[in-house]
């Protein structure tokens, strides 16, 4: 019996309301938010997984509910084993969830992600800042509301949007995403191209 | 009667230490034979430009003799790699900060037009930001392309007015 199963399973009889989570490898387990540090804590200190590999959030997509969800990886460097831990966020408006970055720094930076491009509040977090748009980005860019080309934004810096006159754009899309998948064609001719190749930027999309 | 003098080159004995020549000829020689590349390393391309640099390719043959890390020091920018909203004022700052006269070579598909980053987060080609001379294909380009770009720039640079400029400002 691994390690991880032993964890998972003395975590569901101390909190009733952990439950098992659908899993094609490591042993994983839903929580409450409200025993979401309290389940980590005693992983960490408790059951010995002393690294947290990841902290990422879930997008359902607009009008689920739950909307959004929070997962932790944890690695046991000990019984050299994982276990992933997922807490769903209440409100899908304001998502919330307490922060880990007491137990591990790196949830850190983990977190700061999560923020930057879900919305999702870390609470207690030290310093909840974006990480990867700049400070001051109006939206959150890996929700599923959000187009894959961007909205146009002004850029963070004043001046030199006034020299420059530019600012983020949509970006054209031309057909894309574009995929390199050969399908029937020549592997050696299989650059990337766009999926829908029906119109370019010079002749507009069918039907629109 | 053919002439005894055989020399191929200036000859200041024969013809003092004075040489006529258009103003323009004398600046923009001067000016394209010794332009110091700012490397605005960004992504993958700077990897090439840093093979252009080194002994291979060796972008000092022809006058871009050595990478300034400060821009007061530089006068072509070579932007190779992807830039990003966030990067980008930095960027145009850097360019501010050069000294005149100066140019940009957009190096790579990224730098040209945002290249494969359709994206919210990239900037769609370099030209948004700075006044680009040259633009370089390639995902990245090869070290001669850079090379190619370079020569072209310093051909660009030759027909430019410099010497009315000069005056004019």
């Amino acid at each position: 019996m691994s390690a991880a199963l032993d964890a998972v399973r003395a975590l569901k009889a101390r909190w009733p309301g952990a439950t098992d989570r659908a899993t094609l490898d490591h042993p994983a387990v839903n929580v409450p938010a409200s025993d979401l540090l309290a389940v980590l804590r005693s992983l960490k200190e408790e059951h010995g997984f002393d690294v947290l590999e990841d902290v990422s959030g879930v997008d359902w997509g607009v009008g689920s509910s739950p909307r959004f969800t929070v997962v932790y990886h944890v690695l046991s460097t000990t019984g050299h084993d994982y276990v992933r831990v997922a807490a769903d966020c209440a409100d899908a408006g304001a998502p919330e969830v307490p922060s880990a970055a007491a137990l591990w720094p790196g949830a850190d930076w983990h977190e700061r992600e999560a923020y930057d491009m879900y919305g999702i509040r870390f609470t207690g977090h030290p310093d909840l800042r974006r990480i990867l748009m700049w400070d001051g980005y109006p939206h959150f860019p890996l929700r599923k509301d959000f187009p894959l080309s961007g909205v146009p934004t002004e850029l963070p810096d004043a001046e030199v949007v006034a020299e420059t006159k530019t600012g983020a754009i949509a970006a054209p899309m031309a057909g894309g995403p574009f995929v390199a998948s050969p399908g029937g064609i020549n592997m050696t001719e299989a650059e990337p191209r766009a999926k829908d190749e029906s119109w370019t930027e010079r002749h507009p999309k069918p039907g629109t | 009667m053919v002439s005894a003098n055989t020399d191929l080159t200036y000859n200041s004995k024969i013809e003092g230490d004075v040489i006529v020549s258009r103003a323009d000829a004398v600046i923009n020689w001067i000016r394209s034979s010794s332009m110091w590349p700012m490397p605005m390393g960004l992504a993958c391309c700077a990897i090439e430009l840093m093979a252009v640099a080194a002994s291979r390719f060796d972008i000092a043959r022809f006058g871009a003799e050595v990478m300034r890390f400060s821009p007061k020091q530089s006068d072509v920018m070579i932007v190779s790699g992807t830039v990003t909203y966030k990067m980008s004022s930095a960027v145009r700052r850097i360019y501010d900060q050069m000294a005149e006269p100066k140019w940009v070579i957009a190096m790579g598909a990224c730098a040209s037009t945002g290249g494969m980053y359709r994206s919210y987060a990239v900037l769609q080609g370099v030209d948004r930001i700075l006044p680009v001379d040259v633009y370089v294909s390639g995902c990245p380009p090869r070290p001669e392309a850079l090379l190619d770009a370079l020569v072209k720039l310093q051909e660009k640079v030759k027909r430019e007015p410099s010497a009315s400029k000069l005056l004019s400002a």
